[in-house]
């Protein structure tokens, strides 16, 4: 069964994104311990909070490191997502940097914070199956160096990116947890996605898979980048 | 963009688990609890409603009654909880709003806003501020605290109207055209619904999403009912639960 770690660090609605990924079969566990997150076939970074205050709990926790070094599938969703950026604009707060980029405040757009359903223009096999109307609340956005990271767009007046994929490292600026059907078949493809990385190591034989471990490289899915 | 969004508040009628569940299903965007009693007692019983609805129910929930601190809105968004509503404790304490605010972003800071329009005096034809569930005036202009509100950092105004609330005369149209042209966030109208039309009349007011209790609990129009009206109307609703 896939084994799946939501972080608690201090900020989140814990609880919808634990169930919503158990419906789909994987094993959750709620936690903030190091070893538990480095074991685990993937990992959701919540964040319903100030970015500082999220920053803090992972720094406080002493879990910056091992998030960076994860090489399992990491599902960032809202603040959880940006804090995957350099820095963000919104405290000036320092980030986790493993997707180059930046957080910046919406600008042009009809009301501040944005708070409301919308849609996702993309195809990635995360919004796989679901009508991608997805509920959002938030006033920043990520502002990805490299645009191929893109994975979703939405209007909101100002065009912001509402979903990104780099390496093994996948963000949604949206509330899969929050957004009903639709969320919770997004958050299904992500315990598929981890279920198939986690079976593939498994499967695969076991030079190659300590070829890359030891090249210290990240696993790549270019199946899932486009 | 999804203008005419719906929304449902539950004022302990029936369970509000089960409620809030059949809302959800019947396409409710956003469900909010609010314990007008908001007893220190029954913030527990409340973390517990909000805890077991958060497990089963995967729209946006919002709290309120009774938050009076940032570790009672931790408390709430702990349980999940996506949003935190003051009223009556904010009045009393503006600063409430910016130590919530700048713990947990603005984006989940909901000020609640009862109003009651005057009726004669020097300020006739305004609306002042009441609490505790519209039992106390305060004598603040509601327009001034809700631009005040929004400076400190509410993120969003939940604005009832006290003269409609029950009423299903139709929402307070002045009111929500007042509002929402005096503050840049998102405004939730509420107080007053009674059909169709009226939800369509609000958001044409300007309101960013409408909200509505009774109506819904005794069954005398669906969630449907109101979001056909506001497509008929050109307003884009979401069709999928």
């Amino acid at each position: 069964m896939t084994s799946l770690v939501v972080v608690d660090h201090g900020a989140g609605n814990l609880v919808s994104i634990s169930q919503g990924l158990a419906a789909s079969g994987a094993r959750v566990e709620i936690s903030a311990d190091p070893a538990v997150i480095a074991n685990a076939d993937g990992v959701v970074l919540p964040g319903v909070a100030a970015t500082a205050t999220v920053m803090g709990g992972i720094i406080a926790g002493g879990l910056a490191e091992t998030l960076q070094s994860l090489q399992v599938p990491v599902l960032g969703i809202c603040v959880g997502m940006q804090v995957l950026f350099d820095r963000s604009e919104e405290d000036g707060a320092r980030c986790l940097g493993v997707i180059p980029g930046v957080v910046r405040r919406l600008e042009g757009t009809p009301r501040l914070p944005h708070i409301g359903w919308n849609d996702v223009d993309g195809s990635h096999p995360l919004l796989v199956g679901t009508d991608r109307t997805f509920y959002f609340v938030h006033s920043f956005a990520p502002v990805p160096e490299d645009a191929d990271v893109i994975i979703g767009l939405t209007d909101y007046d100002d065009v912001f990116v509402s979903a990104v994929a780099s390496r093994n490292f996948f963000g949604v600026q949206f509330h899969p947890e929050r957004s009903g059907s639709a969320g919770l078949r997004l958050l299904a493809n992500f315990v598929s996605l981890c279920a198939e990385v986690s079976f593939a190591s498994y499967a695969s034989d076991p030079p190659t898979r300590c070829d890359r471990r030891a090249s210290g490289q990240g696993r790549q899915f270019h199946r899932f980048a486009g | 963009m999804v203008k005419g969004v719906n929304f449902i508040a539950l004022r302990d009628e029936g369970d509000p688990v089960e409620l809030a569940s059949r809302y959800a299903s019947e396409g409710a965007d956003e469900i909010t609890f609010l314990d007008i009693g908001a007893a220190p007692e029954h913030r527990a019983t409340m973390l517990d409603v909000v805890r077991r609805t958060a497990s089963e129910v995967f729209v946006p929930l919002t709290v309120g009654g009774g938050i009076r601190s940032p570790d009672d809105m931790k408390a709430a968004l702990r349980a999940g909880a996506d949003k935190v509503s003051v009223n009556t404790a904010a009045v009393k304490d503006p600063s409430l709003l910016e130590a919530c605010s700048s713990r947990f972003g603005r984006q989940c800071v909901v000020l609640a806003i009862d109003a009651r329009r005057v009726n004669a005096g020097p300020f006739d034809g305004s609306w002042e501020v009441v609490v505790v569930g519209g039992r106390e005036r305060t004598g603040i202009d509601v327009v001034e605290w809700a631009r005040r509100g929004v400076e400190l950092g509410a993120g969003e105004i939940l604005l009832t109207s006290m003269d409609r609330d029950g009423t299903q005369d139709g929402y307070d149209l002045d009111l929500i055209s007042l509002i929402t042209e005096s503050v840049e966030v998102p405004v939730i109208a509420s107080g007053g619904a009674g059909s169709p039309a009226d939800f369509v009349a609000a958001v044409s007011a300007g309101a960013d999403a409408v909200l509505a209790a009774s109506l819904f609990h005794r069954e005398q129009m669906t969630i449907a009912d109101a979001k056909y009206a506001l497509a008929a109307a050109g307003f884009p609703v979401r069709t999928a639960a």
